[in-house]
């Protein structure tokens, strides 16, 4: 099998253009008679259910929240990336596609990421044009804050809310259309399964979380949006609810996953204080901006943080990294914390934190000025911790955020199954092996907003004269048998562990030997021990109640089911990899001053992974990539 | 610490709920109240009973998930505080905790803790938006808006939907989150085109859904986790008052 991920002729700046120049299209009356299922109500599968539905299709959507509107794209805190240079500080769009190709440690593809840079700016007049309130200069004009890893200002905000003021946008635009009934949603319901037929996406099965009922819906065209998997590591900053199971059905039925082992760990969230914890909290990058990173200069420091003397600090960011600080990206900001945790210099009652210290801007710049920056987070972090970061430096520590893995597309957010689409951080694609800041809320509205209607409308033209099809259809029937026997086979293992307990050991495994960095011998060892864990987890689970009605354990073993498999091919994903990129380290692969060593030679290219059956090992096919207008550098933050 | 807890437990609508009484060891001060919830299921689970179910996902007080009355209070004795936010430090060894859903004739109870809040939803899809499509918006900079306009319109956007307003309201009245969202849209010029239609489809969805009506006590202010403030109502009032006038 080979991929084409069908990249447009031309010069970079132009292949967009030239795709939507030749795109194909539906006649507005044909529209009407198509139908579109959204799986997914965040950033974007809101954005495209929406914009979908006021071109006139008629969209199903789908999400498991109670309402459209909690989606977790609303916990995004900081930004939104544009390449508007507002502040004349020499940005363009090839600047932001320089940053976001080097970001990624030269592991994506050219020409989406320079899509993604072309639609920033459009997509803040959309976010405006719906009533988001935008951070604002006095003289009126929309403000910016810097994010790591860039030397310009390019971040547009919501104070700390972000992602729920752009969600709230989005999820406005897709209520509008419920209203105009163009769009159909379904909240609490969740896809449990594809149905492919003649090689094509044609619907999905879904639960009714509220009762229990399985459904048949199909479509002309299927769009997952389902969002990211990095809650597989169980403590995460992702909402208890996130999952893989619908990219993860979707592959099973055919469609390819890329770089699954690819998980941004991010560095500023609170640390874990107890077994029982349930999530980590992200507190932004922004603050950042003015946040100062420090430990103690000397391991295993009583003494409190305000009490150690400026000499006694080792600012090793601003040391390590002198051009970038503390405003260096990720992966090597998270990386650069594990390093002195790990050797002794963590602070906090676990050792396993380091602090954020806003002292010498509240000194400079004043307390009210920081308050109206962060005033949201400094209140977060005192309801969770009851401490004032106004006068104690916070205490931070790196967490599992964000899949840059996902299902493999093509340059139309088409996956390899004809008709399926994946939108959001459900897709792999712009940010390579790691995401830069701000660009994720970006890449879920670019792709709802502006590429799919194009995308998913010349798919579509190739389908105006396939008819709705009856959901008595042999594939949907055996689709649903095979749901229905998956949930009873989880009801009647009755045995003696819960679901959490499977969860908190795979997230222990796969932070110990897949998380911020990975070894051969540590892969193969969590290899064999997720498979124990998943033959015990079919042998002792033991979920109450039944399935015709509201079962949340039985939600929660489904989706654990699910990860454990997703986990086993993480793992043979980081395995393959013989080279570090991004937040990919492997600790063979590493410089003399410990940072991470690319292979450009033998790994310049996205690993696809095709399922091959039940007890099967996946098969790796190779997409290169190739750079035609940036050189491979080496990614310096020095 | 050890915890008596008297939690709703009802299986389904239709069905009658009743308090239960549950004995909970080792609570340590630094869980969160739902973290507290989560190990009382694990230990029901294990004796084969059905855990408690309740509304909640992000754990980080933004979803709007989450919600329960806690010793009678919408999301606990902490004012501004979302469920998940609550920490069990602020209870003392030894306490009973009355555990029961948010209550409202327009928030049927779906089974134990969690609530139908989808008359909410439908407020907003009866105008809370700007009726703009994708691909129409002009240049983000053409209409500037001054800080404090931006500021003033974000601190009315940023309700989160939980509902915590009507459950603490004497009348469940869901004034302050429609209030909320008439006020930021009217507050922008990208949403004053539409204020007066919106003011008035949306009061009437409001009405349509058996909420009750303001009647000025402003406790829904105090439990809000994001602090919006009841002169939202006084401006949907005034909107009102003012489209209905020009309507005639």
């Amino acid at each position: 099998m080979e991929l084409n991920a069908k990249i447009p002729p031309g010069p970079l700046k132009d292949k967009w253009s030239f795709y939507k120049d030749h795109a194909k299209l539906v006649n507005p009356a044909n529209r009407k008679k198509m139908d579109i299922i959204v799986v997914g109500t965040g950033l974007a599968g809101s954005a495209a259910a929406a914009s979908l539905a006021e071109m006139g299709y008629n969209v199903k959507s789908f999400c498991f929240q109670d309402s459209a509107r909690r989606a977790h794209s609303v916990a995004a805190q900081g930004g939104v990336n544009a390449a508007k240079n507002y502040k004349n500080d020499g940005d363009s769009v090839y600047r932001m596609f320089y940053d976001t190709i080097k970001g990624g440690d030269f592991r994506s593809r050219e020409a989406n990421v320079y899509r993604l840079a072309e639609c920033s700016a459009q997509l803040i007049d959309q976010a405006v044009a719906q009533g988001v309130p935008f951070g604002r200069e006095y003289g009126g004009y929309l403000n910016n804050r810097s994010f790591g890893g860039v030397q310009v200002s390019r971040t547009f905000y919501a104070r700390g809310q972000t992602g729920q003021q752009l969600l709230l946008g989005s999820y406005q635009a897709l209520m509008r259309q419920v209203a105009a009934k163009t769009i159909k949603l379904y909240t609490r319901h969740e896809m449990l399964d594809l149905v492919v037929i003649d090689g094509k996406a044609r619907g999905i099965i879904v639960r009714n979380l509220d009762t229990g009922e399985i459904e048949r819906h199909s479509a002309h065209a299927v769009i997952l949006a389902t969002g990211g998997f990095g809650k597989i590591y169980y403590l995460s900053t992702l909402a208890m609810g996130c999952n893989a199971s619908a990219i993860w059905r979707a592959h099973k039925k055919g469609a390819l996953m890329a770089c699954p082992s690819w998980t941004q760990v991010h560095p500023t969230s609170l640390p874990q204080s107890g077994d029982y914890q349930s999530k980590l909290t992200l507190m932004s990058e922004s603050l950042r901006n003015d946040g100062r990173i420090w430990v103690p200069l000397k391991s295993s420091e009583n003494r409190k943080p305000n009490d150690i003397p400026e000499a006694e600090r080792d600012y090793y960011l601003e040391r390590r990294y002198p051009a970038f600080g503390n405003l260096a990206p990720r992966d090597i900001s998270s990386r650069a914390a594990k390093e002195r945790i790990d050797a002794g210099f963590g602070v906090g009652p676990q050792r396993n934190a380091v602090y954020l210290d806003f002292s010498k801007a509240i000194k400079e710049q004043g307390k009210g000025r920081i308050k109206e920056k962060y005033g949201n987070l400094f209140d977060m972090y005192r309801k969770i911790t009851a401490t004032d970061a106004y006068v104690e430096p916070m205490m931070i520590s790196p967490a599992a955020h964000f899949s840059m893995g996902g299902l493999w597309i093509d340059y139309e957010l088409m996956t390899t199954i004809p008709g399926l689409f994946a939108l959001g951080e459900a897709n792999f694609a712009d940010h390579g092996a790691n995401r830069l800041g701000a660009n994720s809320l970006l890449q879920a509205c670019v792709d709802g907003y502006f590429i799919a209607p194009y995308t998913v409308s010349n798919y579509l033209a190739g389908e105006i004269k396939s008819e709705r099809l009856p959901t008595d259809h042999q594939a949907f029937v055996d689709a649903e048998v095979q749901v229905r026997a998956y949930l009873g086979k989880l009801l009647a293992i009755n045995g003696n562990k819960t679901a959490d307990y499977y969860h908190k050991t795979l997230g222990k495994l796969l932070y110990d030997y897949c998380g911020l960095s990975r070894s051969k011998d540590g892969l193969i060892h969590a290899i064999t021990e997720i498979k124990k864990l998943r033959e015990d987890f079919y042998s002792d689970l033991k979920v109450p109640g039944g399935e015709d009605e509201m079962n949340g354990e039985l939600e929660k073993a489904g989706r654990i089911g699910d990860y454990l498999e997703v986990a086993d091919l993480m793992c043979q994903d980081a395995l393959t990899r013989e080279e570090s990129c991004g937040a990919h380290f492997r600790e063979e692969y590493q410089t003399p001053e410990g940072e991470a060593l690319r292979n450009d030679e033998k790994f310049c290219f996205v690993s696809a992974w095709k399922w091959q059956g039940e007890g099967q090992e996946e098969l790796l096919i190779p997409e290169p990539l190739q750079f035609e207008n940036v050189e491979l550098a080496v990614r310096s933050y020095k | 610490m050890k915890l008596y807890l008297k939690i709703w437990r009802q299986s389904d609508a239709a069905s009658e709920g009743k308090l239960v009484d549950y004995e909970l060891d080792n609570v340590i001060p630094h869980m969160s109240f739902l973290e507290m919830m989560d190990t009382l299921n694990e230990q029901l689970i294990l004796k084969g009973d059905r855990p408690v179910e309740f509304d909640h996902d992000c754990r980080e007080g933004i979803c709007g998930q989450c919600g329960m009355m806690i010793n009678g209070q919408a999301h606990g004795p902490i004012a501004n505080l979302t469920t998940c936010q609550l920490h069990m430090r602020e209870f003392k060894d030894g306490d009973t905790i009355y555990v029961e859903p948010f209550r409202a004739v327009a928030f049927p109870i779906k089974r134990d803790l969690r609530v139908d809040r989808s008359a909410f939803d439908r407020i907003i899809m009866a105008g809370g938006f700007v009726s703009v499509n994708t691909g129409q918006a002009p240049e983000a900079n053409g209409i500037p808006i001054t800080h404090e306009q931006a500021e003033s319109a974000f601190d009315s956007a940023a309700c989160i939907g939980c509902g915590a307003c009507v459950a603490t309201c004497k009348n469940s009245s869901a004034a302050l989150f429609t209030s909320a969202k008439i006020s930021h849209l009217a507050k922008l010029p990208q949403g004053k085109m539409e204020s007066r239609k919106r003011v008035q489809s949306m009061v009437k969805q409001m009405d349509d859904e058996n909420f009750g009506h303001c009647s000025n006590t402003e406790a829904c202010e105090v439990e809000c986790p994001q602090q919006i403030s009841v002169l939202n109502i006084a401006r949907m009032n005034w909107e009102y008052s003012i489209s209905s006038v020009l309507k005639k």
